[in-house]
């Protein structure tokens, strides 16, 4: 399978890609360099469970130990509470999406804007079109997929990869960031 | 009312001032006045007239740009990358572009249902005269016209009224298509408010046509308890010869029933339709059936049941023509808009043009007398149907594993499907015989095919996701209450003042296509769940359709189950994509009837009261086309939202609002004059949800406005705290920005959102008597 084509073959945008995740390292480091990241989480990941480890554990545990504060969309929140977590907001996609294009806003918290967006989970040309949205109107802000498939309009995204080697990266970000 | 080009001449005049000789004279039209309502200020508005509106609400509902392309290609500069901050050749910007691609989207939807509707009205002048009287509810609607009163200021009475009012829509598409070209508009809120304006026109040429097929065509009439129609592929008789209708302009379809009727062949053949078309024969005859939404298209007529296919215009796949031969049935085109290569037989015999079909000399031709259509179809189909034997091209088992066993896996089909489905996972276990898996993706399937051409092996991908599901097609077995029409003046009379007081919360509209993320079933669980909560429910078109495709556990349909009445929980199918402009009817009735806000040339005011008073929330979950996006537009400029699926961000723009942001939600109160905060309601124009969870949530709260009163802003709070702590999880984290005052609090939930309060610092507000309009300060009339 390609590794940097549109999951969604047709969905091409145009000359500006994202560059590829195509080591744990990259995505540890963009996460470890970014002075206000923001973890955007949609519903999508509660259909993944690989060897055992449900995404959405692993997400959790990205987060806290990254100390990213999470965003959930639709339904998400509800899952995330059942495992006593509580994340920072619940917004629908377009909403937090519609946010981070204002320089003025100051976060979830109020106290600042942030410089790197992680998306996961949601539908895949709904997180292309709300990528690309960011692409062209939130300069300052990059953004990374961590979902299995590659996503043009990020900064940064995971190549097209089957569900297995996904789970090994995300595994090996989350183990990375507890150095 | 108006009357179209009058001229005459004189031979010769002699006054005391001058002498005239072949003296001409032509007037455009006579106005003769019948409607003592005094003119308001901004009849036939033109692009700007209404500006000054739709920046008022575009400055609180700013757009949110989802370029769906980083490149423009529309002139011979181009390609242009307008990545970023990068302009094009001509200058314009990324933010200018994907406005003026949302104007061009909606222009299109504008100008096709214009079209059809001028080619409805055009047909049924000729057939019943310029003078037959519009009749839309006997004396149950006064109000016609809502929509056309309100912006073009006139009232029609007859079918001949109704063309200067296409005129108008007509005039206005042009003119706002010209502000697409290259080097005209280059601000993006100036081609937002052109959006607007579109959308606007859209819903007068959706009027102008549902009128006056109602008024001509005897649909029903504003009727509540309108007939049942059979809906799905499993209520089709296929030992009967059988016709097939699709598009969205009836009268080929009314002639095929005119003739069955007069030749008394109506229990003899099985007439079925697949879109609006359906909808409106089922309105014409209810022996009519409906098989289902757009999607459809490919798995029905590969079934081989339809022995002739009869097309009109718009949604019609454009490659029916193949998949029609494929079975071997024949194909008549009926509309100029949509000839696909096909010889013009209109002029040719009847005799001739059924014996070419049935002896399949040809495999399609073009006829554009209606009255010719009907004959042909049916004698089409009564000569073929003991030949064809209902060959389709759906496999048998057998043949689906065999043909799963050449999947190589490639992932490509699933890479093509716009809902990403697992279909290499399903046909892996077909090859080893389970079909089951393929089998549970035939509900989420859209059946647009783009699977196919996608595998490398040729495999008939969709084909077999329909072929594994035979057993459940033939089930489906539904109905659905035929389209009434528009809403009574008595209806909105009753339920005008509980809605405006919020004692009904909202009115929810399920309207649009059938693009949707997980299936029709979902269009009918939130149907009936806003109906179960007395909400007032509307569906339109192919949502109507999906609206019926389910049973809840007592084993009925929404339609079963609830009333067609407009009330609290009934469920309203109004009929076709064009009767969509009742449902935008039924707003204005609310402020013209109810309110009595003057409605004649008075957009402003009355999308204002609109905006600010009426609970109204369109939801097109499948929303796929331009007409859809024109119908959005109409909706947006009368201030009223519209939630759309994910695949709804494709549109390239969301209206947001932001409910941070405090000094964005002011608005005058009327009785005094001060602008005072009027809360963040309705919080967004458009927004696409993620989930029908999410959209169930949002729904409820975009019902919510200003002038709610305590009661009805506490009964909308429950509803939306309640579907918010099933749906979501827990209290919804900004309730204390819609509550204003204690009174507003739902009872039963008073101590957790008392502590809520508590925790954001919550302060009483006043609740104004709202308006966006300086001007209605101190000048309400209601």
């Amino acid at each position: 399978m390609p590794l940097n084509e549109s999951w969604q073959t047709g969905e091409i945008p145009g000359p500006k890609k994202a560059s590829l995740i195509v080591k744990p390292d990259i995505a540890d480091a963009m996460i470890r360099r970014a002075k206000r990241p923001i973890l955007i989480v949609g519903h999508g990941i509660l259909e993944y469970e690989v060897e055992g480890l449900r995404l959405i554990d692993c997400l959790i545990e990205l987060a806290k130990k990254g100390k990213i504060p999470v965003v959930v969309t639709a339904s998400t929140n509800k899952e995330f509470l059942a495992r006593g977590y509580i994340p920072a907001a619940i917004m629908p996609a377009v909403d937090i999406a519609n946010r981070l294009t204002d320089a003025t806003w100051k976060g979830i918290d109020g106290k600042d804007t942030y410089d790197l967006a992680i998306f996961v989970g949601l539908p895949y040309s709904m997180e292309w079109t709300i990528l690309s949205g960011l692409k062209h109107f939130a300069p300052g802000v990059k953004t990374m997929t961590l979902d299995c498939v590659y996503q043009p309009n990020a900064s940064w995204s995971f190549p097209n990869s089957t569900i297995k080697e996904w789970a090994a990266s995300l595994r090996a970000i989350v183990a990375n960031l507890g150095d | 009312m108006s009357r179209k080009g009058v001229s005459f001449r004189v031979k010769e005049i002699n006054s005391d001032i001058a002498q005239f000789r072949d003296l001409s004279i032509s007037i455009g039209a006579i106005h003769e006045e019948k409607w003592d309502e005094p003119m308001g200020p901004t009849p036939f508005p033109t692009l700007s007239t209404l500006r000054s509106w739709d920046h008022t609400l575009l400055k609180r509902y700013k757009p949110f740009y989802l370029p769906f392309c980083d490149l423009c290609c529309l002139c011979t500069y181009g390609k242009c990358d307008l990545t970023g901050t990068k302009r094009g050749a001509c200058g314009i910007s990324m933010s200018a572009q994907q406005s003026r691609t949302v104007l061009i989207a909606a222009c299109i939807g504008a100008a096709t249902h214009i079209s059809h509707s001028r080619d409805l009205l055009t047909h049924v002048i000729e057939q019943y005269g310029s003078d037959f009287p519009l009749n839309i509810g006997g004396t149950s609607v006064e109000v016609e016209a809502p929509i056309t009163r309100l912006v073009c200021g006139v009232k029609p009475e007859t079918l001949g009224d109704l063309e200067p009012v296409l005129d108008y829509c007509e005039n206005q598409v042009t003119q706002l298509l010209a502000v697409t070209h290259t080097g005209q508009e280059g601000n993006n809120l100036d081609f937002e408010s052109k959006v607007f304006h579109a959308g606007m026109v859209d819903h007068v040429g959706m009027e102008v046509a549902d009128i006056a097929q109602v008024s001509a065509l005897g649909f029903p009439k504003a009727d509540p308890e309108s007939a049942m129609a059979d809906l799905g592929l499993g209520t089709v008789d296929a030992t009967k010869p059988v016709v097939l209708v699709i598009g969205h302009n009836v009268p080929p379809s009314t002639s095929i029933i005119d003739y069955l009727r007069d030749n008394g062949l109506l229990s003899e053949i099985e007439v079925t339709g697949i879109c609006c078309t359906a909808m409106d024969i089922a309105r014409y005859s209810a022996k009519a059936k409906i098989i289902g939404p757009i999607s459809w298209q490919l798995r029905y007529i590969r079934s081989g049941v339809p022995d002739v296919i009869v097309i009109d215009e718009q949604c019609v796949r454009t490659d029916t023509l193949q998949e029609a031969a494929a079975i071997r049935t024949p194909l008549i085109a009926t509309s100029d808009k949509n000839c696909l290569g096909l010889p013009d037989r209109t002029n040719d015999p009847i005799d001739a043009i059924v014996a070419d079909f049935v002896s399949g000399k040809v495999a399609g031709a073009l006829v554009l007398d209606m009255e010719k259509v009907g004959e042909i179809a049916v004698r089409v189909a009564q000569g073929i149907a003991p030949n064809r034997k209902k060959q389709g091209t759906l496999p048998s088992k057998d043949r689906i594993i065999e043909l799963a066993k050449k999947c190589t896996q490639c992932m490509l089909c699933r890479r093509a499907c716009p809902n990403d489905l697992p279909i290499p996972q399903a046909i892996k276990p077909a090859a080893g015989g389970n079909l089951g898996p393929l089998n549970e993706l035939y509900d989420d399937c859209v059946g647009c095919g783009r699977c196919e051409p996608a595998c490398g092996q040729k495999i008939p991908v969709h084909s077999l996701i329909v072929g594994a599901a035979e057993k459940q097609t033939r089930e489906e077995t539904f109905c659905i209450r035929t389209g009434r029409g528009a809403i009574q003046d008595v209806e909105i009379r009753k339920v005008g003042g509980p809605i405006v007081l919020g004692e009904i919360p909202g009115i929810v509209a399920f309207v649009g296509c059938a693009n949707y993320p997980k299936g029709s079933r979902e269009v009918a669980e939130m149907c009936m769940e806003f109906a179960k909560r007395r909400y007032i429910v509307c569906t339109s078109g192919c949502s109507a359709m999906s609206a019926g495709m389910y049973r809840d556990k007592d084993g009925k349909t929404a339609y079963e189950k609830y009333s067609g009445a407009f009330e609290a929980g009934g469920i309203v199918n109004v009929g076709s994509c064009v009767s969509n402009a009742h449902i935008s009817g039924a707003a204005i009735k609310i402020a013209s009837i109810f309110a009595k806000r003057p409605l004649r040339g008075n957009y402003e005011e009355i999308a204002d009261y609109v905006h600010n008073r009426v609970g109204a929330v369109g939801v097109a979950w499948g929303a796929m086309s331009q007409k859809a996006a024109a119908i959005a537009a109409g909706f947006w400029r009368l201030g009223i939202p519209v939630v759309v699926g994910p695949h709804g961000t494709k549109y390239r723009r969301m209206l947001l609002g932001r409910a941070d942001k405090d000094e964005d939600w002011y608005v005058y109160d009327a009785r005094t004059g001060e602008k005072v905060y009027g809360g963040p309601v309705p919080e967004h124009l458009f927004f696409a949800a993620e989930t029908k969870e999410e959209a169930m949530v949002m729904i409820a709260k975009l019902t919510m406005r200003p002038n709610d009163t305590s009661k009805g802003r506490a009964n909308k709070l429950a509803n939306y705290v309640d579907l918010h702590k099933r749906h979501i999880g827990g209290l919804p984290p900004d309730v204390h920005r819609l509550v204003r005052v204690p009174a507003d609090i739902p009872l039963t939930m008073k101590s957790e959102i008392l502590e809520h309060l508590q925790q954001h610092d919550w302060k009483e507000q006043p609740i104004p008597d709202p308006t966006l309009l300086p001007r209605m300060v101190h000048t309400r009339r209601d």
